[in-house]
């Protein structure tokens, strides 16, 4: 606590006198795309993009559970990427394309939320945005993707649904690829 | 027409027809008429206050059904509904379920909440199955009073079918039709009869969440999904110390910060009395926005006081050993016959010792609460599961009267029994007063880690006396634990034993020569006071120990578990069941989970293969692994859950939630540790409290339900507590290391 306290005084110290004048004129807005619309963010560029999805645009979908990337609650999709949103810096997001649960199947549904739906994987349903952007993203990498690539899934479910998110992945992938063909 | 509720009020069903015609059936408390809730609209219109189960049947026949419990991922949104719908005679594909609030009872007190706390009134669960059937009811014989002045026909005989009113001529109304109709109708006196199982069309039937959608979507609303305008986040920087206090801190950086508005300094819980408020002395740092609070408290610079620092877990472990070590001493928890003669007649006696850490809950939604406590009415929006005990909580701090409380229950993220205490609303409540705005109280999973009710330490030291033929003649079970009881105050005036060591866990009552001791043990962590039964905590230990008696006596550990319960050791399930008294409930699930994960099997692949049974009030479960050690890794190949846990509602929910409840035990049995380390919980992420994640779960998984026809239990045990010791003697059958203090990686990676 107390040393992370000092860092943070430590580097806004070193960065806030020695600026250039020029440099603090009223900053540029960061634009970003958020599920296909623009978004400028003029606030603080360090806020982690979830903040700016949960405070600001109230997509409360992308879930807070650790702040520290360990839990996936938070996962996104940046450019494509599964990303977590509350280590991932509004300067960092910016000039990217974002896709939340919101906007993953905006119309219809995903055949992942479809899957998930189907194969009624939800506990108390905390975690279950992120493992569907997760899922999301290594269907895309892997449209079959092998057993041992979901288990490398990173997303933490404390209700224990795995078996469940398993499955709902193996029968989305299947349906994916039959739509593909 | 009027009954009588459980608190002996007497309330009215009332009955209305809102401005676009739909019928609108729900209860109305007589007397200590609270003031009008904040309920959904689409469920409400303006007609009712306070009301219990109920529905809403619009014209197009479309049927809204208010959920009255606190969905934590139980499932009781889906499933108790389903009980309405099933007495209502609709489809469940016209239903549409919604969110009620707290307050749909009437208690001494006030407006109160009868479907709050799941698993932790056993005793009630018949009652409220029944209650909510019989509100189903009710509305269909207002439907079918409407249908017979309609058609001038008697109510016997018409019957009901999918959301309609059938005449024995063929002819038929909507129920959508009928509702204008049966809203100018005097309520019902008594419930009409209620349906026969043979007749159920919706309960027992495998239904899907009823709002998967709005999960998957990101729609549906948590606790932390909640805002209201001109809410402030606050966000607290906890003693790390349990029991210390707030010296002086710094706020000047913290108040730089764009967008922080006020900093304040929390009092901690007074010394010795129950936990009733915040569960830690803090600084609050309240901000405009969550980033603008988070970095505020980064900023923050503290100094806390404590005492003694709190003993470490090594030093904890060392205190209980020595009072085991002493011969005598104690309390007396159960004793029959005379285990000390047993002893020294005894054949062979076998002992052991068992650890258990503490464990904290790490509900994926960590704690938080969204309060409005200005003039004289307050607003609570929270992931909570004992709202009665929350708006006590209000009116405690506030002085806000009972009935000047609304409580939106949005769903939660987890419990696991975290959710019945309220420090938490405590907190926001205090910080709303202190700033005098609606206040959004963030907890982090470092403040989650540090500051919980931790499910309890304690070492067990078992011995066992056999005769010749290697039976359990003598039981002993001594057990240093810290009590649940202390400082909480659902406990108090209890046994320090409450909820620590059972006075008939299984085997007691079973063997001649018995004798259970307690030795209290203490420590300033708070500690769960396991208000659900499912959370027992001697079992870890009984259930390793009688496989360590099995073996040293060379038996077969089923056929010792069966012996105990007076069951022949040739039974198979089928020779058992169909199961009855509570024995027979018990043996059965065992007999079948030793069918499913191929007990007695022979195998040369080096897999090993445990099982573990345990009984609470009213479920029954036992647990088969199958599993083998690989390098550092321990890949359980098969998982086996069979339940009794009475008669089947929803079949795929309680499915869904004896799997979870086994993965989450799982996790817990694995990993789960809360150590300190100068007086500090060492834990504050998900790094260092590991969570079982998908790559070392379970391969295959298999849940079986015993059919059964006794009284549902609602919603499953969401803590199992034969998994830890299935696990452990499934490892002893992997390795021949017996794993005798939890969490079982690290332990077993010591060992090996
Ligand atoms: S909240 Fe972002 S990884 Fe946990
Ligand atoms: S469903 Fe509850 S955390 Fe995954």
């Amino acid at each position: 606590m107390t040393r992370n306290a000092e860092q943070a005084i430590a580097s806004t110290a070193a960065a806030d006198p020695v600026e250039p004048a020029a440099l603090r004129l009223p900053p540029v807005p960061l634009a970003l795309k958020i599920n296909g619309e623009d978004y400028f963010h003029e606030g603080d560029p360090a806020m982690p993009l979830l903040w700016f999805l949960r405070d600001r645009l109230r997509l409360t979908g992308t879930k807070y559970a650790c702040d520290s990337g360990v839990c996936g609650a938070c996962t996104v999709l940046v450019d494509g990427a599964a990303t977590h949103a509350c280590t991932l810096r509004m300067q960092a997001a910016a000039g990217k394309a974002v896709t939340t649960i919101e906007g993953l199947g905006k119309s219809v549904l995903h055949p992942l939320q479809q899957a998930w739906i189907e194969e009624d994987a939800v506990l108390c349903g905390y975690c279950q945005p992120g493992q569907i952007m997760a899922a999301a993203a290594l269907l895309q990498r892997k449209p079959q993707p092998r057993e041992s690539e979901i288990d490398a899934l990173p997303n933490l479910c404390r209700c224990g649904a795995y078996p469940r998110i398993r499955s709902a992945i193996q029968r989305a992938a299947e349906v994916m690829r039959a739509n593909a063909k | 027409m009027s009954t009588l509720d459980s608190a002996g009020r007497r309330r009215f069903l009332a009955v209305s027809l809102t401005a676009t015609g739909a019928l609108l059936v729900g209860w109305r408390v007589a007397r200590g008429e609270p003031a009008p809730a904040d309920l959904p609209l689409e469920l409400l219109g303006d007609q009712l206050t306070a009301l219990g189960p109920f529905v809403r049947i619009e014209r197009d026949g479309r049927v809204v059904i208010g959920a009255p419990g606190c969905e934590v991922g139980q499932g009781v949104f889906t499933s108790l509904p389903m009980l309405v719908a099933e007495e209502l005679d609709v489809d469940w594909s016209q239903v549409r379920v919604v969110q009620l609030p707290w307050g749909g009872a009437g208690t001494a007190n006030g407006p109160g909440h009868r479907y709050g706390r799941q698993g932790g009134v056993p005793t009630d669960r018949g009652a409220d199955w029944r209650l909510l059937r019989e509100a189903g009811a009710r509305v269909r014989g207002l439907l079918v009073q409407a249908a017979a002045g309609r058609w001038n026909l008697a109510v016997a005989e018409l019957r009901c079918a999918a959301g309609k009113v059938l005449a024995p001529d063929g002819r038929s109304l909507d129920y959508g039709a009928l509702a204008a109709a049966a809203a100018n109708l005097p309520p019902p006196g008594a419930a009409p009869a209620l349906k026969s199982p043979a007749d159920f069309h919706i309960i027992g039937q495998p239904t899907r969440c009823a709002d998967a959608r709005a999960i998957v979507t990101g729609a549906a609303r948590f606790g932390i999904d909640e805002y209201i305008a001109d809410a402030l986040v606050a966000i607290i920087v906890r003693c790390p110390y349990p029991g210390g206090r707030l010296g002086r801190y710094d706020d000047g950086a913290t108040r730089k910060v764009a967008g922080v508005v006020e900093v304040l300094s929390l009092p901690g819980p007074l010394a010795d009395l129950p936990f009733e408020g915040p569960l830690a002395a803090g600084v609050a740092v309240v901000a405009e926005n969550t980033w603008a609070a988070l970095r505020g408290c980064e900023l923050l610079e503290t100094e806390w006081q404590r005492d003694a620092p709190a003993a470490s877990i090594g030093e904890l472990a060392r205190a209980a050993q020595a009072m085991l070590d002493a011969s005598d001493g104690g309390l007396p928890v159960r004793s029959e016959g005379d285990f000390a003669k047993a002893r020294k007649q005894a054949r062979r006696v076998i002992e052991a010792r068992y650890e258990q850490p503490f464990l904290a809950h790490a509900t994926m939604e960590p704690p938080g609460a969204l309060v409005d406590v200005r003039s004289g009415r307050a607003r609570l929006f929270a992931s909570i599961e004992d709202p009665d005990a929350a708006a006590t909580t209000i009116t405690r701090l506030t002085g806000i009267a009972r009935n000047a409380i609304d409580i939106s229950l949005p769903r939660s993220g987890g419990s696991f029994g975290r959710r019945l205490q309220n420090d938490y609303v405590a907190e926001a409540v205090l910080v709303a007063r202190a700033v005098g705005k609606p206040v959004k109280l963030l907890w982090r999973r470092g403040d989650d880690l540090a500051h919980d009710f931790y499910r309890p330490f304690g070492v067990h030291a078992l011995a066992a006396t056999l005769d010749r033929k290697a039976r359990i003649t003598g039981w002993s079970h001594r057990c240093a634990a810290t009590p649940r009881t202390w400082r909480n105050a659902g406990r108090e005036g209890q046994p320090a034993h409450t909820g620590l060591l059972s006075a008939d866990g299984f085997p007691a009552g079973l063997v001649a020569h018995l004798d259970l001791r307690f030795f209290p043990l203490g420590s300033p962590l708070p500690r769960d006071p396991g208000l659900r039964d499912d959370d027992a905590f001697e079992v870890f230990a009984t259930q390793s120990f009688l496989d360590e008696v099995a073996l040293a006596g060379k038996r077969d550990a089923v056929e010792l578990r069966l012996e105990l319960l007076g069951m022949s050791s040739a039974a198979t399930p089928t020779q058992i069941g169909p199961p009855t008294a509570a024995t027979a409930r018990l043996a059965y699930a065992l007999t079948r989970c030793a069918q499913l994960v191929g007990w007695g099997v022979p195998r040369d692949d080096g897999h090993g293969i445990g099982i573990a049974c345990h009984a609470t009030a009213d479920s029954y479960l036992a647990h088969g692994f199958e599993l083998a050690i690989e390098g550092d890794r321990l890949v359980i190949y098969r998982a086996v859950c069979v339940a009794d846990v009475g008669r089947i509602i929803n079949p795929l929910g309680v499915q869904a939630g004896l799997m979870g409840g086994m993965l989450a035990s799982l996790s817990d049995t694995l990993y789960g540790a809360i150590t300190l380390k100068d007086g500090q919980v060492r834990q504050t992420d998900f790094d260092r409290y590991r969570l079982l994640g998908m790559g070392d779960s379970p391969r295959k998984v298999v849940v079986e339900i015993v059919p059964s026809s006794a009284a549902p239990t609602l919603a499953p045990p969401s803590v199992q507590a034969s998994v830890a010791p299935a696990l452990a003697n499934a490892v002893h059958a992997a390795s021949t290391v017996r794993v005798r203090k939890l969490p079982l990686m690290p332990e077993l990676m010591r060992l090996l």
